[in-house]
C-alpha cells in the first residue's frame, strides 16, 4: 500500500510537470517581442510561468480531490483522523518553497543583469557639459550592455518631456521635436526624460520596458530595437482626466528611412 | 481597566439599551461592536461594490463615454479608498476580532470597551464624509494611493476631504490595534497559555503589531501632504523643491503592510472554520504561529517593490526583490498546513467550507503572481498595468472577501440564534466564484498585452476581454442577491441554531447563541485546545461539550 501510494504520487508529480511545460509553451500571452531584452524578458515569463502552472494546478488538485475524498458521506457522525501535524511533512514543504524562491530570485537577478539592471548609469552626451554632477537615475536597459553587438554605433541620445497628456520628444542632432518617437533599427536608444508636470511613465508594451517620467527628478532607459514596424507608447502612471489618452507610437525604421526622416525634419544641417 | 470574570458587575451602561436600538447606540458590549462594523462594512461594500460597476460599464467600450473622464477617475479613487478602508480592514479586524477574540482569551469584553466603540464610531462620519465629497466639489482624483504631484495639482477640496478621512480611519484601526494587542496578553484567562489560543488571535497579535508600526506613518506622510496642499508647503511638491519619490517610499511602508492588515486575520478566520467542518485538529498548530510571526517582519521590509520603475538605485531593487518572494515561504506553508487540515478529514461540503476553500484556490493564484511580481525585470513590464490589477483582486477579493463570506456562513448561528439556509449558500458560492473568475483572470491578459490601469479609455483591440470581466463583474454584482435574501429570509424565520449547531471546540460555542452579555452566564471555560477533533479524542471532546 505505501508503494502505491509512492508511486502514484510520483506519476501524477510527473504529469503535473510535464503538464506545466507543456501549457507554458502553448499558451502565449505576450504580445511581439521587438527590442533586444524582450526575449530575456520572455524567457524569465516562461519560467515564471512553468512553475506559477505547476504550483496552481497541484494545489487546486490537491483542494478538490481532498473534498470529494474526504467528503462527509450522508449518516456519518464521526471525526477525522487524528493528525495534528508532521514535523519532517513540515520542514519538507518549508524547504521546497524557499529552495524554489531562491532559485527564482537567482535567475532574475541574472536576468535583470542581462537586461542592464546592474550597469552603471550612462552619462548623458548629449552635448552640455555640466560642471555639477547630474543626479539621473535609469530604469531597466540603462546600461551599456546591449551596446556590445551593435558596437559600431554609438547610441542615439533623445530627450523626452513628458507633459500632461503628451510625450515630446526631442532629438539634439538636428533639434527636431516630434510628438512620436522615430528610431532606427538594431541601434541602442538613450532616452533621457523629464517630466514637466506630474508622475507618467514611458512604457512601450512590445520592448516589456517601464520608466516612470519624474518631475524634478531626471530618468533614464535605453533600449535597442530590433523588429521594425509600428507600436505604441503608453503612459502607464496615473497622471489627471485624460491619463486614458496619453498614447504615443515608436516609429522602428530601417536606418535608412530613419536618415531620411531625420534629414527631412532636421533644422540644422547634420 | 480590568474586567472581572465573575460575572454579575458589569458597568451599566453596557446593558442599554436592548433590541435591535443596541446596534444604533454607543454600546460597549464588544459583540455588539462586532456587528456594528460588520453591517456598517457590508453597507459600504454594497457602496463600493456599485462604484466597481460603474466602472466596468464604462470600460465595455474602448471610449471615454459613460461618464466624464474626471468622474471616472473620482469613482476608481471612491471604490478603491472604501474597499479598503471602509469594508475589508475594518470587517476582518474590527467585526471578527471584536466579536471572537474577547471569547477566545476568555474575557468578558476587550481591554479598553470605551476605546473600542469610539474605534468604531470614528469609521460611519468619515466614510459618509469621504463619499459626499463626491456631491460636495468632486472627490479625490489621484486614485487611492494619492500619489503627488498629481494629489496636489486636482481640486484641493475633495483631496483634503480623502485625507481626513483616511487620517480618521487610520485613528479607528489603530484604537483597534492596541485594544486587541492588550486583550490578548493581558486579558487571557489565568491558565490560558499562548500557544493553546485559536489560530485567529495569533493573527490578529500579528495583524495589531502591522498596525500599530505603519499606520502611525501613513498618517504623518498625509498631514505632510495636506501641508503641501492647503499650506503649499514643499515636501513632495517638486516645483518647490519637494521629492514626489520620499511620499511613495512613505506611503508604501503603510500600504504594503495593509495588504496583510487585509489577509492576515482572513488566515486566521480560515484556521478557524477548516478545522471545524472537517473534523480535524489544525494541522501544524506551532509552524503556524511561526509563518504569521514571519509574515508580519517580512511584510514590514518589502515596500519598495511598489516602486521599481520610481527609480530607485539598484541594490535596493535586488533587496526587495528577494525579501517579497521569500514572503512565499511563510504562506506557502500555511496553505500545505490547511489543505493538511483537510486530509483524511470527514467535509462537510457546506458554505463556509467552499467559500474556504475558494479562498486556498484563488489566493494561490494571487500568490503566484504576487511572486512574479516581486522579480524586477517581470515587473516593469506589467507595473501598473491590468496584471497588477488583477493580482490584487484575487488578493484581496479571493482572499479577503471570500473568507468574510466563509465566515458569516459560519459565524451567523453564534449571532443570532438562526441559521443560514446552506442550498442558496452554495449556491451563492458557486455565482461568485464563477464571476469572479470571469471577472479577473482575463485582465492578466490584458496587463500582459498592454492595457494601463486606471484608464477610462483604451485601446480597441482589448473590447473584448473587457466585456467578459465585465459580464463576471455582473454576475458578482449578482450574487449579493441570494445571500442578502439569505440573511433576511432566515432572520426573520431560520431554524434555531441552538447554542453549538457545529459541534464545535472553540469558546464561543460553549455558551448561548446569541451570548449573554457577559459572554457566558456562569463561569469562562478553560479550552485548552481548540482543536481537539479527531478520531481518538471524540469521547473527550463529547464530555467537554457537556
Ligand atoms: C466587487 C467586485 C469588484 C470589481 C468588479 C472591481 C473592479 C475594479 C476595477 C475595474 C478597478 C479599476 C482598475 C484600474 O483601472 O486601476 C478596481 C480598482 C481597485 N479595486 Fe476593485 N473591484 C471589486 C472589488 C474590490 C474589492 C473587494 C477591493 C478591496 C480591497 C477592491 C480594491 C480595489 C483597489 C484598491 C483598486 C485600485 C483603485 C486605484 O487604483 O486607485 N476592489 N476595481
Ligand atoms: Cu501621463
Ligand atoms: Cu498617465
Amino acid at each position: 500500500m505505501p508503494k502505491l501510494s509512492a508511486i502514484l504520487t510520483l506519476t501524477s508529480s510527473l504529469i503535473l510537470g510535464i503538464g506545466g511545460v507543456w501549457i507554458a509553451y502553448n499558451v502565449d500571452m505576450l504580445p511581439v517581442s521587438a527590442s533586444m531584452n524582450a526575449p530575456v524578458y520572455d524567457e524569465l515569463y516562461r519560467v515564471l510561468f512553468i512553475i506559477g502552472c505547476i504550483l496552481f494546478i497541484g494545489m487546486t488538485a490537491l483542494v478538490i480531490y481532498s473534498l470529494f475524498q474526504f467528503r462527509r458521506r450522508p449518516g456519518e457522525t464521526g471525526d477525522g483522523i487524528d493528525l495534528e501535524g508532521n514535523i519532517s511533512l513540515e520542514i519538507f514543504w518549508t524547504a521546497v518553497p524557499a529552495i524554489i524562491v531562491l532559485f527564482i530570485g537567482l535567475y532574475s537577478y541574472d536576468i535583470y543583469d542581462r537586461m542592464g539592471g546592474m550597469q552603471p548609469l550612462m552619462h548623458d552626451h548629449s552635448g552640455q557639459i555640466n560642471n555639477q554632477v547630474e543626479r539621473v537615475w535609469g530604469g531597466i536597459g540603462s546600461g551599456p550592455i546591449e551596446s556590445t553587438s551593435t558596437k559600431n554605433l554609438s547610441s542615439l541620445p533623445i530627450e523626452l518631456t513628458a507633459m500632461q497628456f503628451a510625450f515630446i520628444f526631442h532629438y539634439p542632432k538636428g533639434d527636431i521635436i516630434s510628438g512620436e518617437l522615430h528610431v532606427p533599427v538594431g541601434r541602442e536608444v538613450n532616452l533621457k526624460m523629464e517630466s514637466k508636470d506630474v508622475i507618467h511613465a514611458f512604457w512601450v508594451p512590445q520592448f516589456r520596458l517601464k520608466q516612470d517620467v519624474i518631475p524634478g527628478q531626471p530618468t533614464i532607459l535605453n533600449f535597442t530595437p530590433t523588429k521594425t514596424g509600428n507600436f505604441p507608447i503608453v503612459c502607464a502612471e496615473l497622471c489627471g482626466p485624460y491619463h486614458g489618452g496619453m498614447r504615443s507610437n515608436v516609429i522602428v525604421d530601417e536606418q535608412e528611412d530613419f536618415d531620411t526622416w531625420l534629414k527631412e525634419n532636421s533644422k540644422e544641417q547634420i | 481597566m480590568t474586567i472581572s470574570l465573575k460575572p454579575g458587575n458589569t458597568p451599566p451602561e453596557k446593558l442599554q439599551p436592548t433590541g435591535w436600538l443596541k446596534y444604533l447606540s454607543f454600546s460597549l458590549d464588544h459583540k455588539v461592536i462586532g456587528l456594528q462594523y460588520l453591517v456598517c462594512g457590508f453597507f459600504f461594500y454594497l457602496i463600493g461594490g456599485s462604484l466597481a460597476g460603474a466602472i466596468r460599464v464604462e470600460l465595455t467600450s474602448p471610449l471615454s463615454d459613460f461618464m466624464p473622464r474626471e468622474v471616472y477617475n473620482q469613482v476608481l479613487t471612491l471604490h478603491g479608498t472604501i474597499m479598503i478602508f471602509l469594508w475589508i480592514v475594518p470587517v476582518v479586524n474590527g467585526a471578527f476580532g471584536n466579536y471572537l477574540i474577547p471569547f477566545y482569551v476568555g474575557a468578558r469584553d476587550m481591554a479598553f470597551p470605551r476605546l473600542n466603540a469610539v474605534a468604531f464610531w470614528l469609521i460611519p462620519p468619515s466614510g459618509l464624509m469621504l463619499i459626499t465629497s463626491y456631491f460636495i466639489n468632486g472627490a479625490a482624483q489621484s486614485g487611492w494611493t494619492a500619489y503627488p504631484p498629481l494629489s496636489i495639482t486636482t481640486p484641493a477640496a475633495g483631496q483634503i476631504i480623502w485625507i481626513l478621512s483616511v487620517l480618521l480611519l487610520g485613528g479607528s484601526s489603530i484604537f483597534g490595534g492596541i485594544n486587541f494587542i492588550a486583550t490578548i496578553l493581558k486579558l487571557r484567562r489565568p491558565g490560558l497559555k499562548l500557544m493553546q489560543l485559536p489560530m485567529y488571535c495569533w493573527a490578529m497579535l500579528g495583524t495589531s503589531i502591522l498596525v500599530v508600526l505603519s499606520t502611525p506613518v501613513l498618517a504623518g506622510t498625509l498631514i505632510l501632504l495636506s501641508f503641501d496642499i492647503v499650506a503649499h508647503t514643499g515636501f513632495f511638491n517638486p516645483s518647490l523643491g519637494g521629492n514626489v519619490i520620499v511620499y511613495q517610499h512613505l506611503f508604501w511602508f503603510y500600504s504594503h503592510p495593509a495588504v496583510y492588515i487585509m489577509v492576515l486575520p482572513a488566515f486566521g478566520l480560515v484556521s478557524e472554520i477548516l478545522p471545524i467542518h472537517s473534523r480535524k485538529p489544525l494541522f501544524g498548530y506551532t509552524t503556524m504561529v511561526f509563518s504569521i510571526m514571519g509574515i508580519v517582519v517580512l511584510g514590514l521590509v518589502v515596500w519598495a517593490h511598489h516602486m521599481f520603475t520610481s527609480g530607485t538605485p539598484p541594490w535596493m531593487r535586488l533587496f526587495f526583490t528577494i525579501a517579497t518572494a521569500f514572503i512565499a515561504v511563510p504562506t506557502g506553508i500555511k496553505f500545505f498546513n490547511w489543505v493538511a487540515t483537510l486530509w483524511g478529514g470527514k467535509i462537510s461540503l457546506n458554505a463556509a467550507m467552499l467559500f474556504s476553500c475558494g479562498f486556498i484556490i484563488n489566493f494561490v493564484l494571487g500568490g503566484i503572481t504576487g511572486v512574479a511580481l516581486a522579480q524586477v525585470p517581470f515587473d516593469v513590464h506589467v507595473h501598473d498595468t491590468y496584471f497588477v490589477v488583477a493580482h490584487f483582486h484575487y488578493i484581496v477579493y479571493g482572499g479577503s472577501v471570500f473568507v468574510i463570506f466563509s465566515s458569516i456562513y459560519h459565524w451567523f448561528p453564534k449571532f443570532t440564534g438562526k441559521m443560514l439556509n446552506e442550498n442558496l449558500g452554495r449556491f451563492h458560492f458557486i455565482i461568485t466564484f464563477i464571476g469572479f473568475n470571469l471577472c479577473f483572470a482575463p485582465q492578466h491578459w490584458l496587463g500582459l498585452n498592454g492595457m494601463p490601469r486606471r484608464v477610462a479609455e483604451y485601446d480597441p483591440q482589448f473590447q473584448l476581454i473587457n466585456q467578459i470581466s465585465s459580464v463576471g463583474a455582473l454576475l458578482m454584482a449578482l450574487s449579493t442577491l441570494p445571500f442578502l435574501w439569505n440573511i433576511l429570509q432566515s432572520i426573520l424565520y431560520g431554524d434555531e441554531a441552538g447554542d453549538n449547531p457545529w459541534n464545535a471546540l472553540t469558546p464561543e460555542w460553549l455558551t448561548s447563541s446569541p451570548p449573554p452579555v457577559e459572554n457566558w452566564e456562569g463561569e469562562a471555560p478553560l479550552v485548552l485546545e481548540p482543536y481537539g477533533y479527531g478520531e481518538k479524542d471524540s469521547t473527550k471532546t463529547q464530555e467537554q461539550l457537556k
